[in-house]
């Protein structure tokens, strides 16, 4: 009964500050559209609109993508690892599976299969770099993944223009071979067309592996322990160095992976136009959900869900959907400050109530 | 029992002479002055240091080094402001609405002011909140994008001349023109004599076009560099990015110098914007940025968290990418040999300390350059652009001894810590 109530009060207490960013959030967007004289009132309509079943699908496609990136993130977050390169990790991953799984080297699924280890692999070698020199150098992996994001987005856009195979007006890598690319699922007859992106069991699994890796070994404890006080996990025995390395090198990997299922879903092959800027709305994700695999599901999925309403806000609202992205972005500083708020005023009232217990103990002795 | 405690040598420092700091820029200066006419003389690649090519590297250093500066600010008091980008793409907007709407001045204060409030944001997370700074920084640049893109689409897409992405031309801030000057300096630097058409090269950027906004920039960094090192208000600043308890024992209010310094590190960021929307280019653009306030962070750290020092790295990045704006291939592979000669000139230096690890290093890129010079005929573009970011990490990782950052620089600190 007690553990329950220990367990719903957490729950509680850790739902408390998303709340309150989502509710401010909403606030300061609606101000914003008030005092630049939009229509406020259809904004929130055209947002809080049940989506249908193809929007449904698109919500989960891009949710799944964002999870990715999410837990990418998350990995070294909660190391306080600030893996900012996400954005890097997965052009280079995308862009070196696309050259492979357009060469066509083994047949059929194998192919998707290798490609994917190729894009883990070269996602892994990006962020273990900065990995690299952080524990060799002491180089903020801070800075140096800002760089390697640029850095990575020009070296494609060099290798690019070298292999890539030219289709008029743009440049792309080979096409992917029609056998290996992957249709789709309805998922179990739930949608009527295989609109959702078969590979996005990657995202399952990476969330299940993460959680798993976390709370059932060894390294998942180092992670945390690291995490939370690194002089302590130092004096147990933790190699931070080694750390940090492995777990820049996992966050790289599964940074690999995002682009994987637009990749071979949709896209068939990796140029200009794939889609940009999935690594910081990973960071932005990981922030909402706290780093915990259900969590960035959550955020993955509000996520998801806005930039999908976004899409027609224009055409129902007359409001441009940049406001979304502004939306976004209040999300995750409100979501951190209302977190560090929460923390504050809860550290607070433990220290009443032990203050008050104190108290009553004090008086017992006391009397007679 | 006192245990005999080793005297503690006490390293003579040498006191630091006023004039001997700007002699030896000076000297940095001439230097690389004259190594460029020599490449210039001995590749024939002209373009390499033309009046065009000069004036169009000084538009392109100066937002980068506006948004240093401001990182300098910001760091030097121990905030960490990944958001310089998103704080220079809302200046752009701010130049965009206030310059079409009322003229250059506003223009110019409408940038600082909407930088500014995106410098108070970030000190409202992380000074007041305590949140981590990098994820202010990075929310705060998600937030830039959007407004910047929300609010554009209101301002200037029922403008003439204007669309929802981009603001009418913009008015132009006045530039310094004398005529006569500008053609001698044009004559002359034709003619092709070492050093002497060089100079005059030079001079032409200055008399020739010389915007007053580039003047304000360079004014504004000699004033951050008088302000933080040569005022007590500068001081405290800097104290509270050094060692924040220290300073608030000593009653220095650690939250006001902060909140102030991030303030100002927005402002100057903004005004980087507005340099880009009025100089640079002929209007406000989205995404007109394209990361600038990244590559002022990477100058401010490659200038080791010093003015003078960022002022280079600035320049040098904003010199890379100007050449290869101009498409000056040829120019791009005549300074893969400048390189080359420095490191063989740095080899030779380490050589005289007897630190051979460094002389095999320097001789090694020397050698890697040398062979890119004479093994290929020019240097991709993409490569350029990657100059900055790999120039950063290399000097990160190379010279990670001898650069320094404010001690507490990143760290949250919260009021009474001190005890």
């Amino acid at each position: 009964m007690n553990a329950v109530r220990t367990m719903l009060a957490r729950l509680g207490w850790s739902l408390v500050a998303p709340v309150l960013a989502l509710v401010i959030a909403g606030i300061i967007t609606s101000l914003i559209l008030a005092v630049t004289g939009n229509n406020v009132s259809g904004f929130w309509d055209t947002i809080l609109t049940v989506p249908s079943e193809r929007q449904l699908a698109n919500i989960l496609n891009y949710a799944g993508i964002l999870y990715l990136a999410g837990i990418a993130c998350a990995i070294g977050f909660r190391m306080n690892l600030f893996n900012i390169g996400v954005e890097g990790q997965y052009r280079v991953g995308s862009f070196a599976a696309a050259v492979v799984a357009g060469e066509a080297w083994l047949p059929g699924r194998w192919n998707i299969a290798f490609a994917i280890l190729v894009a883990m692999l070269a996602g892994a070698v990006w962020a273990g770099i900065a990995g690299i020199l952080r524990v060799t150098r002491g180089v903020s992996e801070v800075i140096s993944t800002i760089m390697l994001n640029a850095i990575a987005g020009l070296l494609v856009g060099f290798l690019i223009a070298k292999v890539g195979v030219s289709t008029g007006n743009s440049t792309n890598t080979k096409r992917i071979p029609g056998e290996s690319t992957s249709e789709g699922t309805s998922l179990f007859g739930l949608f009527s067309g295989p609109s959702i992106y078969t590979l996005l069991f990657l995202s399952v699994l990476s969330g299940l592996v993460f959680w798993w890796v976390l709370n059932r070994t060894t390294f998942g404890f180092n992670l945390r322990a690291t995490g939370t006080s690194e002089t302590a996990a130092v004096a147990s025995g933790v190699s931070v160095k080694k750390m940090v390395v492995v777990s820049m090198l996992m966050s790289g990997a599964v940074a690999g992976l995002v682009g994987m299922p637009v990749l071979f879903g949709q896209a068939h092959n990796y140029g200009s136009s794939f889609e940009a800027g999935l690594g910081f709305a990973g960071i932005a994700v990981a922030l909402l959900g706290r780093n915990h695999p259900i969590g960035v599901a959550f955020g993955a999925l509000i996520f998801a869900f806005l930039q999908e309403r976004a899409a027609v806000l224009n055409i129902l609202a007359g409001v441009s959907p940049d406001i979304v992205a502004v939306s976004q972005g209040i999300i995750v500083l409100a979501v951190v400050i209302a977190y560090e708020v929460v923390r504050r005023y809860r550290i607070k009232r433990e220290q009443a109530a032990v203050g008050r217990a104190l108290a009553r103990t004090d008086t017992v002795e006391v009397a007679p | 029992m006192s245990a005999v405690v080793p005297a503690v040598e006490v390293p003579e420092v040498a006191p630091r002479k006023q004039g001997g700091n700007a002699l030896r820029w000076l000297l940095w200066f001439a230097i690389g002055f004259v190594a460029l006419a020599l490449l210039r003389v001995s590749t024939g690649a002209n373009d390499i240091n033309s009046t065009g090519a000069l004036r169009a590297a000084l538009v392109a250093s100066i937002p980068i080094a506006l948004a240093g500066l401001g990182g300098l600010w910001s760091e030097r008091a121990g905030v960490v402001n990944i958001g310089l980008e998103g704080m220079m793409i809302v200046g752009t907007l701010g130049a965009g609405y206030m310059g079409y709407q009322h003229g250059v001045i506003a223009g110019v204060l409408g940038a600082l002011v909407f930088g500014a409030i995106g410098g108070v944001l970030h000190a409202v997370a992380t000074v007041i909140f305590g949140v981590d700074h990098i994820v202010s920084g990075v929310a705060i640049n998600i937030m830039a994008v959007g407004i910047a893109g929300f609010l554009a689409e209101q301002f200037f897409a029922d403008l003439p001349g204007g669309g929802p992405t981009q603001s009418p031309p913009l008015p132009h801030a006045w530039s310094l023109n004398i005529g006569p000057l500008d053609d001698l300096c044009r004559e002359m630097a034709g003619k092709g004599i070492f050093l002497v058409s060089d100079a005059f090269s030079l001079l032409g950027v200055l008399v020739g076009g010389f915007n007053a906004l580039t003047m304000l920039a360079l004014l504004l960094a000699v004033a951050t560099w008088w302000i933080l090192w040569h005022t007590a208000f500068g001081l405290r600043i800097r104290s509270v990015g050094e060692s924040p308890s220290a300073a608030e024992s000593l009653g220095v209010n650690v939250y006001f110098y902060k909140f102030v310094a991030v303030t100002v590190s927005g402002a100057l960021a903004g005004l980087g914007g507005a340099y880009l929307a009025m100089v640079s280019f002929s209007g406000y653009q989205n995404g007109q940025t394209g990361g600038l306030g990244y590559i002022g962070l990477a100058a401010l750290i490659f200038g080791n968290w010093r003015p003078g020092g960022l002022m280079i790295g600035a320049g040098i990045f904003g010199y890379t990418q100007a050449i290869q704006l101009r498409g000056g291939t040829e120019s791009l592979h005549a300074l893969l040999l400048g390189i080359a000669v420095a490191l063989v000139c740095v080899a030779v230096w380490q050589a005289r300390r007897r630190l051979w690890s460094k002389v095999i290093g320097a001789g090694l890129g020397a050698l890697v350059f040398f062979v890119w010079f004479f093994a290929t005929d020019e240097v991709p573009r993409h490569f350029t652009g990657m100059a900055p970011y790999v120039t950063t990490l290399l000097v990160l990782a190379l010279f990670a001894q001898q650069l320094r950052m404010p001690a507490a620089d990143g760290q949250t600190y919260r009021k009474g810590s001190a005890g």
